[in-house]
């Protein structure tokens, strides 16, 4: 895939750190990789490569007079486009933000930027993270690096095609269903959905809130141990933010082993109609590798599977509908400009009808209708009764195992416009939704490929706030893996 | 979902309307059909037995959180007017006639 | 516009049905309403929302101040901007959570806020944070009795308070013609919404459930209910129907009440309206009016279409709240005395008017300046009555609150006791008063200052005594024919040549014993 490699997180932190590389080298490299490879990939929105040299320049200097932030400063990382950076563009891959920018920082760029790090630019996603395979973005497509007449995955697609294909050292995304892992999963690099709280959501364009949480996409299973204890941590301007402390996570990893460790395999999980032969085939294999290094095998159950999307679309559409009213063109945003709006009805209606895609108005019309009157109690509260048995679920299935391994997705990255019906895109989430449900911790590492070499990814699952021992696992994983 | 409303049938133009979302016949014929076979799908959650069960609204249990009453940095109006599609001299934010008894508080 | 033309020949006939004593004594009021009730009850219920007194806005730290240039006191939080989340301001909750208690509300031990979805350009994520079926507070009491703004005895009773909830204001919208204007400052500010029970009957019950609700929220300092501002607002809900009745009849909502006493003019209007419609066979139906102040009636604002489809749901960014006994406690602790309770208090320990105890407690700081005067050994219906009059009045004339007054309770205690101890009369006393009030000094230096020290010596009062008598033969004459009356005029005049300073009961005493000496 090129012939100028980046180097990984740790390894750049490294390099900065002998002298065996600038910022400003590290910048061009990942600028340049992007001028060559960007037009057929598709991940980037936005790069601002003015402002990256000379934030570069500036971590340069820094690190010359011994002045730096830390062992990250000048190390560039491209953000999903839902996460608010001071003075860059806030879209969410929607022509209904087109313009926005952003007059704040979400409170993990703040933490990145006290660390030194450059925000390279924006990366492509489904239009408000809505989607898995970044075909719904309102702005531009997105392939997958290793076929381009594949899709990436989504939401956090243009993260996980950036890091993937060479364009990124490290990307921030977000999970509301699986976000982070299945393109994770798609692209072949690891993707990490912290414990719902763990990353402080300010600043995070939410989808749906009680579900939202972002993560990184990385090369390695250390690389994400190292962001997460950057991004981790009680904010105080997110009241569902956790007060545990975080951190610790990159230095857990010196000790990691599987040993004695039991590894669940959800019975269900391996039931699902239309489970790939290969997939299946690679998670097994993985399994038994870890077997094979004093982890053990157990079956669980988790019974509840067969519910979990229903729930979740009804839950994640509900919110959605009242996260995404805001946007009526009155303070910011697309505003119906073409003399029709004589009224303000009219003009909000034009305005979300011209701003949103298909799949977004799709969505606020099922969450608008599912929390309407005589509905709420058959589908909102239903589901959120359901969702506490899915936790049940997770609670009970913990105390028969301390990680659980499954696939990430039924199948390996599909053609673009393959899932024709809103309804088979849905249920290909099948794998990741519950976690979001249950607010557990959850990862994709990546564990073989199919034949034509399409990435399969290995999810791990644990209890909430167990991140170390989820990392750990993946870490003792990757290691005995070996390079794919 | 067995007894209760029917739900076999989704009002498209009554919920986009709720939505303010301006959409065509096609549109709304289409998303029938689509967001149908999703409520159908969704049905089954009918067959849980939910009894007793309390609901889950947030992923993680806290309560009381609050913050001190103390003052924070605003933004600038320059921002506030600069993001704006339509703003008045003397920095009010511009939108057609609000109409009394159109919908509010 | 069917403003109702008076029945008068019915009256007598129909006075026999009615229980309502106030609108009778409305009688002869100027305005065009008659008042009459031809049989029917009004049944009213009030909505009001009042602005929390804190230093920030309810989800965010932009200042809670009213005015300002238009959006400047914003941040992304309060303009939902996306990204944004809301922290709830505990100082909020917890004068919200005190207001229930000085209303008698029980508290919810679990409370949750709610998302109320709805478009409109003064609600910057087009859904307001609000509460929805677990508020902080539930099942208060507001009581009112005593005499009514028509000036009517009220019936005592307890207005039922059902719920106290809070929410964030919405911002500001002003209009200009084809188009508005929105200025987000207000946006945010953190509103109580006081929903009472439709217990009230007339607008007396209404305007006293008012006037006790802002008194109690000033006493606790938990709002200062300035209308004004908009710190305090009020809808009202009003239905007539038949005494014997138990439906209630079609609920009719007015808005645009920009003071109490449009609120009682309002209802006048409205209940007599919905009366006369129902005498002459009309129908009413559920709408939304609008009181016009200066043209004195309600006009259409809109029928009631559909119902609002609010689509309520637990706000997922914030958590719920669970408010312990200690908590509870901790706040009923710091909460002051409610003003009904004071009042009796100082009837019964003051043995003041039940009158003088009213004015008195209206206003927590004027209760508050009496007990120090009191407590400073000052007779207390002395001081209530120095207080109602000279201290009031001289606020009053200087346009300045009892805070700001340049007498103090304790120069007040001390002034009284100048009196009591006979040091100078009462009249003095008045002028010293007034000397106080203007220039801050204590009493008895004005006293002396002014050499105003009463005269009570037997021999310094006897020459004004003789003086009068011997300037006024006629008067003395008139006296001693029988006109006692006569007395009051040589008292003038005792006092005019001791310049006030003489004590009155020794003049009394010796400008009689004289007089009847003489004669004997």
């Amino acid at each position: 895939m090129g012939a100028l490699p980046l180097p990984t997180l740790d390894q750049a932190v490294s390099a900065l750190r002998d002298g065996a590389t600038s910022s400003r080298e590290l910048c061009e490299s990942v600028l340049g990789r992007i001028d060559t490879v960007d037009s057929r990939i598709g991940a980037y929105l936005y790069v601002d490569r003015e402002e990256v040299l000379a934030d570069a320049a500036a971590a340069d200097r820094r690190r010359a007079d011994g002045s730096q932030l830390g062992p990250f400063d000048g190390i560039p990382i491209a953000v999903k486009d839902n996460m608010a950076v001071r003075g860059q563009p806030l879209t969410c891959a929607s022509r209904i933000l087109k313009d926005f920018v952003s007059p704040y920082d979400a409170t993990v760029i703040e933490r990145l930027r006290s660390q030194g790090f450059i925000f390279l630019g924006r990366t492509n996603m489904d239009e408000f993270a809505m989607g898995s395979s970044n075909e719904n973005s309102g702005l531009q497509a997105t392939s997958n690096p290793h076929d381009s007449s594949r899709v990436p995955g989504g939401s956090s697609g243009g993260s996980a095609a950036a890091v993937a294909g060479g364009e990124a050292i490290v990307a921030l995304g977000s999970d509301t269903g699986g976000s982070i892992r299945l393109p994770a999963s798609f692209c072949g690099v690891v993707g990490v959905k912290p414990t719902y709280g763990r990353v402080s959501r300010y600043g995070l364009v939410a989808f749906a809130s009680s579900l939202d949480q972002i993560g990184p996409l990385t090369r390695t299973v250390r690389d994400s141990a190292l962001m997460l204890d950057i991004i981790s941590g009680r904010d105080p301007r997110d009241s569902t933010s956790l007060p545990e402390p975080a951190g610790g996570c990159a230095s857990c990893l010196s000790a990691a082993s599987v040993n004695g460790m039991r590894c669940g395999m959800p019975r269900e999980y391996f039931e699902v109609e239309g489970l790939d032969p290969s997939v299946r085939e690679c998670v097994e294999n993985a399994a038994r590798q870890l077997e094979a290094e004093g982890a053990e095998i157990v079956e669980v159950s988790l019974p509840m599977l067969k519910y979990a999307i229903a729930a979740y679309y009804i839950i994640a559409t509900a919110e959605a509908s009242a996260n995404l009213a805001r946007f009526d063109g009155v303070r910011y945003g697309l505003r119906d400009s073409e003399g029709e709006a004589e009224s303000l009805l009219a003009q909000y209606r034009l305005s979300r009808a011209r701003g949103f895609g298909d799949e977004v108005k799709r969505r606020i019309i099922l969450g608008t209708y599912v929390l309407s009157s005589g509905y709420y109690d058959a589908y909102y509260l239903r589901a959120q009764k359901v969702r506490t048995l899915i936790r049940k679920d997770f609670e009970h299935a913990f105390t028969e195992c301390d990680v659980i391994l499954s696939p990430v997705s039924p199948e390996p990255a599909y053609k673009k416009g393959e899932l024709a019906t809103p309804l088979r895109m849905y249920l290909a989430d099948i794998y990741t939704i519950s976690v979001n449900l249950a607010g557990i911790c959850g990862l994709s590492v990546p564990c073989g490929a199919t034949e034509s070499g399409l990435p399969i990814g290995l999810q791990m699952l644990a209890p909430a706030l167990h991140e170390k021992r989820l990392l750990q696992a993946a870490a003792t994983y990757e290691a005995i893996r070996g390079d794919l | 979902m067995g007894k209760g409303p029917d739900t076999s049938h989704i009002d498209v133009r009554y919920v986009a309307d709720l939505a303010r979302l301006e959409l065509s016949d096609d549109e709304i014929k289409r998303y029938e059909e689509q967001l149908g076979d999703v409520l159908h799908y969704v049905d089954q959650l009918g067959e849980v037995d939910v009894s007793g069960v309390d609901p889950t609204a947030h992923a993680m249990p806290l309560t009381n959180v609050m913050r001190d009453d103390r003052e924070s940095p605003g933004i600038q109006r320059d921002d506030v007017l600069s993001n704006a599609p339509a703003s008045l001299e003397g920095g009010l934010i511009r939108v057609p006639a609000v109409i009394d008894g159109e919908e509010g508080a | 516009m069917a403003v109702s033309a008076g029945t008068t020949n019915h009256e007598t006939f129909i006075r026999k049905t009615t229980i309502h004593k106030t609108f009778k004594e409305q009688e002869g009021d100027s305005h065009a309403m008659t008042g009459a009730l031809h049989g029917y009850e009004a049944i009213i219920g009030l909505e009001v929302h009042i602005q929390v007194r804190t230093s920030t806005k309810l989800f965010c730290g932009c200042p809670n101040r009213f005015g300002g240039e238009p959006n400047t006191r914003v941040c992304p939080v309060c303009m939902g901007y996306p990204g944004v989340l809301p922290v709830l301001n505990r100082e909020a909750v917890r004068k919200t959570l005190g207001a229930g208690l000085m209303c008698d509300c029980t508290i919810n031990t679990y409370s949750k806020f709610d998302r109320k979805n709805y478009f409109y350009p003064d609600m910057p994520k087009n859904y307001q944070i609000s509460q929805y079926d677990l508020p902080f507070c539930r099942g208060g009491t507001m009581p009112v009795s005593g005499v009514g703004l028509s000036g009517g005895e009220m019936q005592s009773k307890g207005i039922g308070i059902t719920r106290i909830h809070l929410e964030e204001d919405v911002a500001k919208s002003t209009h200009f013609g084809s188009y508005s204007g929105i200025d987000f400052n207000r946006a945010g500010i953190p509103l109580m919404e006081i929903v009472s029970e439709p217990d009230m009957r007339t607008p007396d019950e209404a305007y006293a459930y008012l006037t006790g609700l802002k008194q109690i929220m000033q006493y606790a300092e938990i709002s200062d209910c300035d209308m004004e501002k908009g710190q305090l607002r009020c809808d009202v809900n009003v239905s007539v129907r038949p005494v014997d009745q138990t439906a209630f009849g079609e609920k009719i909502e007015i808005k645009n009440l920009n003071s109490f006493r449009a609120v009682h003019r309002a209802l006048e209007y409205e209940i007599d309206r919905q009366i006369s419609d129902l005498r002459e066979g009309a129908s009413l139906r559920q709408e939304t009016r609008r009181w016009d102040d200066a043209l004195g009636m309600t006009a259409v604002m809109r029928v009631k279409e559909s119902a609002h489809d609010y689509r309520y749901f637990p706000e997922p960014d914030l958590m719920p709240l669970e408010i312990g006994t200690d908590w509870r406690n901790e706040i009923q602790d710091s909460l002051p005395e409610r003003p009904g309770v004071r009042r009796d208090r100082f009837v019964a320990h003051y043995r003041i008017t039940p009158y003088d105890a009213d004015v008195l407690t209206q206003d927590k700081l004027l209760a508050d300046y009496f007990e120090r005067a009191v407590a400073k050994g000052a007779t207390p219906k002395t001081v209530a009555n120095w207080m109602q009059t000279e201290l009031l009045r001289e606020l009053s004339d200087s346009a300045q609150g009892i805070a700001e007054s340049p007498v103090a309770p304790e120069a007040l205690a001390e002034l009284v006791a100048l009196i009591e101890d006979k040091t100078i009369s009462g009249k003095i006393a008045k002028d010293v008063f007034h000397i106080m009030f203007a220039t801050g000094k204590a009493p008895s230096v004005i006293v002396e200052e002014k050499g105003l020290k009463q005269v009570s010596d037997d021999a310094e009062i006897g020459v004004f005594v003789d003086r009068a008598l011997a300037e006024n033969p006629a008067v003395v004459e008139d006296y001693r024919t029988g006109n006692k009356k006569s007395l009051q005029f040589l008292m003038g005049q005792v006092m005019k040549f001791s310049r006030g300073k003489a004590n009155p009961q020794s003049a009394n005493r010796l400008l009689k014993e004289r007089l009847e000496a003489s004669e004997g």
